[in-house]
């Protein structure tokens, strides 16, 4: 497999970025609660910033509702941020291989959206959202090589069947005309992972690909994305709870919590030597295939908290194990880099 | 965990689903046979589209229009609930069997509030709560899957996909239920929030004595919250047996292939290699044992003949040559795939 490739800083990735990402955020407000002031704001995706080169892929992780799927979507265009920029840098197509000029998505109109969606797929962590529950699964497939205007109908035909066969859905032919309530869970989000690859984007943010599929599967599909990224220079920014999965399919791994980046590093380096406190409860809480073996209770307090309005305050301070009076009195630590290439927000890393 | 022998809650009796396909018939489920005692928990594992969630609505009877039940006899405290009328059957679901969903995403009402679509549930099927009594119930099961009860009052729209999750845990869990199949429950949750949520779901379903049927990819979670594991392929079961004794030493070359493969965060960085070969078409499944087509060990009667079960101790297999009972190295925790 391949060997991560020189990471770009991480903050402004450099000028040949693919995607360039600065302060982006978002925020939710909390509407008519009984409880709340509709004053009040989710911090979904807070100051986020992070670049990803062609080809690279970077893996998102973290607890539940951190926001790692708002910040998919806000990359893809389907959720537009509250502030903060995204900068793409698309190969262009006619030109062999050179960067096309950069595009700021804030000024990609409505009316360039199928240009951009030619570019940028999303894989859905819930596979239904990207499937019409009429449409037969060639149709599904189908769809986007149509919207864009690519292949005849006969070409059309061959490119589904292929992708069909290698996402694993075999023989093709027995799954061409089922709809998406015929299939398993997993076999949906094998199509889903195909209609998003079929136009051959340039960047994917693919949201737990694979969360459904056995080891057997899950290998052949990571094996695609990577074939797929080192033959046409696709990155992903791939969203995942699944460490192992991390490993193999990521380059880099950014370590969310509560709307912040906390950590990000190289894949092997950020497993070997985690910084951030909630890195190393995560670490510490993977299962392991083996019935007599009990993993320890994560080191990390308390209970799953809301970003609704939060204190400025460091955001894992009140399920930080190893916090001091510094960390309450002072704001969010800052992103540092401790090693080059290893970046923490911690007062205590 | 010993498995205490007590009288069946559940017993499953060569149970076989088919769909309806346009290109023929999908032999989803074929003659699969297990039981289940009170309180203890039954893992299914298996590649995907081996049969595992065709299993679970068969028990649950909410069947899509194109699946007919071709045999079989699914017994819950004695009553086979296969032959019952719709109307009986509603009153099991949910009170005597609940069941989280693999689309959790999809089973929860878009227009609906969260809360309110649990407080419905609670109170279609215990006459007697209050209002008041069901928002409480609701506030608690919330918190014990690590929801804000304050996100009772919100949107399935407003959640992230693995508060979605949680959500359906907590709905599942609300009415009390005799047995719960759980079909992925934890697909879209962090590592921690998982831990939390599989060991509240331990305690509940001890305390309550409920039966459970966990079903998941992840091998490392099936031997954690599991008693027994049955192992799935192309419709069949074709190992099971105790969750300890089956990660030993598995008896099914299939189970074998299941166990060595999984990938780990710990130890060195190995390549990943998945089991060769394709999954069978369950249109037109091979003759004979339908892993032959991948089996090392495939011989002659392999190929023509369903095999028998072999036994050993309580756990069974159906496999013509199956593994010794030599144990796998001790080491495979640290093997990737
Ligand atoms: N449309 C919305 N309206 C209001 N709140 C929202 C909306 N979408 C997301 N949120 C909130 O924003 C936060 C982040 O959600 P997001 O879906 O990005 O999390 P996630 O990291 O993908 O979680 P998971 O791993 O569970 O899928 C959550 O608290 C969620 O409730
Ligand atoms: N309504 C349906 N019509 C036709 N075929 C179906 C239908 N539902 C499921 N199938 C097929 O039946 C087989 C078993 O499906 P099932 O959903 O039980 O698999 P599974 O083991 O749960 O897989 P996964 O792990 O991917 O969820 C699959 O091959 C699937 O394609
Ligand atoms: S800054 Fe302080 S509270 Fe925050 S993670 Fe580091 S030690 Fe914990
Ligand atoms: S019956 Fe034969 S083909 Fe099937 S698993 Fe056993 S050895 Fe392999
Ligand atoms: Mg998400
Ligand atoms: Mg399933």
């Amino acid at each position: 497999m391949q060997t991560p490739m020189a990471a770009p800083n991480q903050t402004d990735g450099g000028q040949d970025a693919l995607v360039a990402v600065s302060g982006l955020t978002k925020r939710f407000p909390v509407l008519k609660s009984l409880f709340r002031q509709p004053s009040s704001f989710i911090h979904a995706v807070d100051d986020v910033s992070f670049a990803l080169a062609p080809g690279e892929s970077l893996g998102l992780v973290g607890e539940s509702g951190c926001g790692k799927t708002t910040v998919g979507k806000l990359l893809v265009k389907l959720l537009e941020p509250t502030s903060g920029g995204i900068h793409f840098r698309f190969p262009s197509r006619d030109a062999n291989g050179g960067s096309g000029e950069p595009v700021d998505a804030s000024e990609i109109r409505s009316t360039d959206l199928r240009a951009f969606r030619r570019q940028a797929q999303m894989i859905f962590q819930d596979p239904y959202e990207s499937m019409n529950p009429r449409r037969t699964i060639y149709d599904t497939i189908a769809e986007p090589l149509a919207v864009q205007g690519i292949g005849s109908m006969t070409n059309r035909v061959d490119r589904v069947t292929e992708i069909l066969t290698r996402v694993g859905l075999t023989p093709p032919s027995s799954f061409l005309f089922r709809h998406p309530h015929e299939l398993s869970g997993g076999q949906r989000q094998r199509v889903a992972i195909a209609r998003a690859l079929v136009i051959g984007p340039s960047f994917v943010v693919a949201d737990e690909p694979t969360s459904m599929l056995d080891v057997s599967s899950r290998t052949g599909i990571m094996s695609l994305m990577q074939e797929l990224a080192q033959q046409y220079g696709i990155s992903y920014l791939y969203i995942t709870h699944d460490l192992a999965v991390a490993r193999y399919m990521c380059h880099r791994i950014a370590v969310m919590y509560l709307g912040k980046i906390v950590e990000l590093a190289e894949t092997e380096e950020l497993l070997r030597n985690p910084l951030h406190p909630y890195t190393r409860a995560l670490l510490s809480a993977v299962p392991v295939p083996d019935p007599r073996f009990r993993r320890d209770r994560p080191d990390i307090l308390g209970d799953l908290t809301l970003p609704i309005d939060p204190p400025p305050r460091c955001r894992f301070y009140d399920r930080c194990p190893v916090a001091t009076d510094f960390c309450e009195g002072n704001p969010h630590p800052p992103m540092e880099e401790q090693t080059p290439g290893h970046w923490v927000a911690c007062y205590e890393a | 965990m010993a498995t205490v022998r007590e009288a069946p809650v559940l017993e499953v009796v060569d149970l076989s689903l088919r769909y309806q396909t346009r290109q023929g018939e999908v032999q989803a489920v074929e003659g699969v046979s297990f039981e289940l005692a009170q309180g203890q928990s039954l893992g299914l594992v298996g590649e995907s589209g081996c049969g595992k969630t065709s299993v679970a609505t068969s028990l649950m009877r909410l069947l899509p229009e194109n699946a007919y039940l071709a045999g079989g006899q699914v017994k819950l405290g004695g009553t086979d609930l296969l032959p019952l009328s719709d109307d009986e059957i509603r009153g099991y679901r949910w009170r005597r069997i609940a069941m989280v969903f693999q689309a959790a995403m999809n089973s929860l009402d878009p227009v609906h509030r969260v809360g309110q679509q649990v407080i419905e549930a609670i109170e279609a099927h215990r006459m007697e709560t209050t209002l008041a009594d069901a928002r409480e119930r609701v506030a608690r099961l919330f918190r014990m899957v690590g929801l804000d009860p304050q996100l009772m009052d919100r949107y399935p729209h407003e959640f992230s996909g693995g508060m979605r999750q949680r959500a359906v845990i907590a709905m599942a869990l609300s009415c009390d239920p005799d047995l719960i199949i759980a079909d992925e429950p934890t697909t879209a949750l962090d590592v921690i929030v998982q831990d939390r949520i599989l060991r509240e779901l331990k305690v509940v379903q001890q305390e309550l004595r409920m039966g459970m049927i966990y079903i998941s990819h992840d091998i490392g979670v099936v031997a954690e919250v599991t008693d027994r594991i049955g192992v799935m392929y192309a419709g069949r079961l074709v190992e099971l047996g105790d969750t300890a004794d089956v990660f030993r030493s598995p008896m099914h070359p299939y189970t074998a292939a299941l166990m060595s493969s999984f990938p780990s965060v710990h130890g060195e960085r190995l390549p990943l290699v998945g089991l060769a070969g394709e999954p069978p078409n369950l249109i037109d499944p091979p003759a004979g044992c339908p892993f032959h087509p991948r089996c090392p060990y495939a011989d002659d009667i392999c190929r023509t003949e369903f095999p028998d079960r072999s036994f050993r101790g309580d756990n069974w297999a159906a496999c013509w040559h199956p593994l010794d009972a030599s144990p796998l190295s001790e080491d495979r925790q640290n093997q990737d795939f």
